[in-house]
């Protein structure tokens, strides 16, 4: 190994996929060897078992619909404003001083901890979960994109005056299609953060969802149950974060070049 | 002789207590290509800049046809040392720039575009990326870009100063017989000597900090100009009196850092 050496797509997969295996290696060895007691911790076999209960009896697909459908709802709000308002920030720097400032104290608050806050007004009902996710995910975006939009190339932008583009051009041909591919990277970002939010929100009051089936397990004791509904979270994760990969990909070739 | 196209009167430059470009005065007459030379530090980019319209004079004026340039715009086409394609455009949608922003028809902008394209030797290329092209070709597509939006001046800021020699050579051939086919007013700023009475209708030498016009030589070399003029004594006799001229002031330069 020589450092900062490229590694082939290949060994990158096998590699990727060896962790994997050496990690469910060490928890079978450890539960069902007996080292650690059921109570605390269940096998991976016991673990697919009820997640397939889970499945095909209980109805978990649906808490996974509903989970997935608050992630995306409160993401989506959240970039829809986030957005306008990071590009404008980004672009106009007296949109800047005015927000900035609020926003950099606001996305330190923490989002789980609104949470009662949020029950008192909102109540247990979905906006509440919305509210979470929003709170979580839209004061990150904002700053974030306004970085992006504020760190565009000087030099491209004077090449754009001299080509006779007007403000509103600038922002539209200049500052958003080269903030473009950063912009979708962050947004794939602040979705994974999303995901943690939700599970919180559904921890506390709520009647479905896979964070609820976790705070039910927890009752009935069924780690086997809760270790399921981690990977589940786990695995939808990274599908759409391989997911995004793949339209960022797709819409952004150039940015892929040189790299 | 053609009438005074450019007249750049009194404009100096202060940035906060330090001078950086004396009061200048400079007429520029239509169809004149200008090559203005000097050590690096001497202002001769700023001058340039505020003919762009990228910079603003503490004192004088520029007139552009009679009139006060006030910002940047299309009537003056500008090609800078460093590269500023846009990254997201194709070559093609590069040199269609400006001319969108015109609101000129699709097919018109495609027209010139690709009759651009073809003057400086990129026919195949309309559809790569940037960074797919050699440092070179992307001057040479800059030099499209600025030519197609049809500016009454061509301003350019060592445009092949990041270029290795042989590039460099040619490159000057290139715009030289752009220019002889064209007659575009052209200001050119280099420190390549060579390259300033190779190119230039009429040398302008910059001194040493804070820069104002030593020197003003009108170069006596017939168009066309093969590569073979820099051997003739013509050519060595401007170019031992500006290599003395520049010398000088490069030495100023040097005891002024150093002082």
């Amino acid at each position: 190994m020589k450092p900062l050496q490229p590694v082939s797509a290949s060994a990158r997969l096998v590699l990727g996929i060896s962790f994997f295996v050496v990690f469910v290696a060490v928890w079978a060895a450890a539960t069902l060897g007996g080292f650690v007691s059921k109570t605390f911790l269940a096998d991976p076999i016991t673990m697919v078992r009820s997640g397939y209960t889970l499945l095909a009896e209980m109805g978990f697909a649906k808490d996974i619909g509903w989970t997935v459908w608050r992630v995306l709802g409160g993401f989506l709000i959240a970039a829809a404003i986030a957005l306008p308002l990071g590009v404008a920030m980004g672009a106009y720097k007296p949109v800047e001083a005015f927000f900035e400032p609020f926003v950099s104290f606001a996305r330190y608050l923490p989002a789980s901890a609104f949470i009662p806050l949020l029950i008192l007004w909102a109540g247990i009902g979905e906006s509440q979960k919305l509210a979470v996710i929003f709170i979580g995910s839209f004061f990150q975006l904002v700053l974030m994109i306004a970085v992006v939009v504020g760190n565009t190339r000087r030099d491209l932008v004077e090449a754009a005056y001299t080509l006779g583009v007007s403000d509103r051009g600038l922002i539209r041909r200049v500052l958003i299609p080269g903030a473009a591919p950063e912009i979708a990277e962050i947004l794939r970002m602040v979705l994974g953060w999303a995901w943690t939010y939700v599970i919180v929100a559904e921890l506390i009051g709520a009647s479905s969802g896979i964070g609820h089936m976790i705070t039910d397990s927890q009752a009935l004791l069924a780690t086997d149950q809760i270790i399921f509904g981690i990977i589940v979270i786990g695995l939808i994760g990274l599908a759409s974060d391989l997911f995004f990969k793949w339209v960022n990909r797709r819409l952004f070739p150039w940015a892929q070049l040189g790299r | 002789m053609m009438g005074t196209i450019l007249s750049i009167r009194g404009v100096e430059r202060r940035f906060d207590t330090t001078l950086a470009l004396q009061a200048t005065d400079l007429d520029v007459d239509e169809n004149a290509f200008i090559t203005i030379l000097g050590p690096s530090g001497c202002g001769k980019s700023t001058l340039l800049r505020i003919v762009a319209g990228l910079d603003r004079q503490t004192a004088g004026e520029v007139l552009l046809d009679g009139r006060r340039i006030e910002g940047p715009g299309a009537d003056r086409g500008m090609v800078f040392q460093s590269y500023t394609l846009f990254p997201w455009l194709t070559v093609l949608d590069n040199v269609c720039f400006g001319l969108r922003e015109r609101g000129l028809p699709r097919e018109q902008q495609l027209d010139i575009a690709h009759g651009f394209l073809n003057k400086v030797g990129l026919k195949g290329f309309a559809n790569h990326f940037p960074k797919q092209l050699s440092g070179g070709m992307q001057q040479r597509t800059a030099l499209a870009r600025a030519l197609a939006n049809n500016p009454r001046m061509l301003l350019m800021d060592e445009p092949f100063g990041a270029l290795d020699h042989q590039t460099r050579e040619l490159m000057q051939e290139l715009l030289l017989g752009i220019w002889e086919a064209e007659r575009k007013t052209v200001l050119f700023v280099t420190h390549d000597i060579d390259e300033a009475v190779f190119m230039g209708s009429r040398v302008v030498v910059m001194s040493a900090r804070p820069g104002r016009i030593k020197l003003d030589r009108e170069v006596p070399l017939a168009h066309p100009r093969h590569y073979s003029v820099k051997t003739t004594p013509a050519f060595s006799a401007l170019k031992s009196e500006l290599t003395e001229a520049v010398r000088t002031e490069v030495l100023a330069a040097q005891a002024l850092s150093q002082s």
